[in-house]
């Protein structure tokens, strides 16, 4: 029971957060500075969540650093976006077997 | 994790639909597992998942007409890293069906590994699941790129936010939740001053 009123505290929470912004915030921005500031938002939000992070999401800095170079240079020449995931992911792997292999 | 810290599988599937998160869920577990405090609950949760507040307020610029208030009751409650990125890249504006359609396949997936997971353990051998961690960063780089390379206020923004991650996850002890909020506001905040666009259409033919 206690388990139960803490899912709900956490959902709300979540839920919340979400909500109020996405529900009540409906003019659209005239201002240019602010306008300006929410179309960088995407890609500072996810180069913030992706750098370091990235470094420590595979367990092994060497794999991680590895898949993070593919991902980049295959993003560079605009690969689709399932492409660049999972061969950032494949090389990590692959680099992980080696690495296994040669110790 | 749900499942190590003596939560039943049903509350594991329950955490994981009614929250749509993925550090909020783990950390929100972890305090059930303590028998922490609701305030503590509370405040944990707020701090991990207020970056959804910045995420939904950037989005709200781009809902097409089509999303009247009970649409936004319900699609916010979606707003998740993976959603927003892919909606954010997304051209043009959103309509309530193309934001469900990101949603439902993404909760299905979500909510079915949890559960999976939650099961059976460990299913896949940890060389393959760890080599998985990378996929959703690899997602995020595959989205800021291209238009990095393209847009020269968007490539400040991006190696200023990253900059400022790596300098606070060296130097200081917040949080990841306030790190990717200061983050974001401050390298976002920097771009409107430098490179404050006009529109969008003059913005994609800048250099």
């Amino acid at each position: 029971m206690k388990t139960a009123i803490y899912i709900i505290v956490m959902a709300a929470v979540t839920y919340l957060i979400r909500m109020i912004p996405f529900t009540f915030f409906k003019k659209k921005i005239k201002s240019r500075y602010i306008r300006s500031f929410l179309k960088y938002i995407p890609y500072a939000v996810l180069s913030a969540m992706t750098i370091p992070a990235i470094l420590d999401s595979t367990g092994n800095t060497i794999t991680a650093a590895v898949g993070t170079i593919t991902a980049l240079v295959l993003a560079f020449f605009e690969l689709p976006l399932i492409v660049v995931a999972l061969s950032a992911s494949l090389s990590a792997f692959l680099t992980g077997l080696i690495i296994s292999y040669c110790s | 994790m749900a499942v190590g810290a003596k939560l039943s599988i049903f509350a594991a599937a329950m955490i994981s639909a009614s929250n749509l998160t993925s550090a909020g869920q783990a950390a929100g577990v972890e305090i059930i597992k303590a028998a922490g405090t609701i305030i503590e609950m509370i405040l944990v949760q707020l701090t991990i998942n207020i970056r959804y507040s910045l995420m939904a307020l950037s989005l709200t610029q781009k809902l097409d007409p089509k999303f009247t208030t009970p649409h936004r009751l319900l699609a916010s409650y979606g707003i998740t890293d993976e959603i927003f990125a892919v909606c954010s890249a997304q051209p043009g504006l959103l309509t309530p069906a193309y934001m469900y359609g990101v949603i439902l396949v993404s909760a299905i997936g979500w909510v079915t590994g949890t559960t999976l997971g939650a099961a059976a353990g460990e299913i896949l051998p940890a060389s393959v699941s760890s080599a998985m961690g990378i996929v959703l960063y690899g997602m995020f780089i595959a989205i800021i790129v291209p238009p990095a390379k393209k847009q020269k206020s968007v490539l400040v923004v991006v190696l200023l936010s990253a900059m400022i991650s790596v300098l606070l996850k060296l130097l200081t002890s917040i949080s990841g939740g306030f790190t990717v909020i200061i983050c974001a506001v401050a390298a976002a905040l920097a771009g409107a001053v430098l490179f404050p666009a006009d529109d969008d259409e003059e913005e994609e033919t800048a250099e």
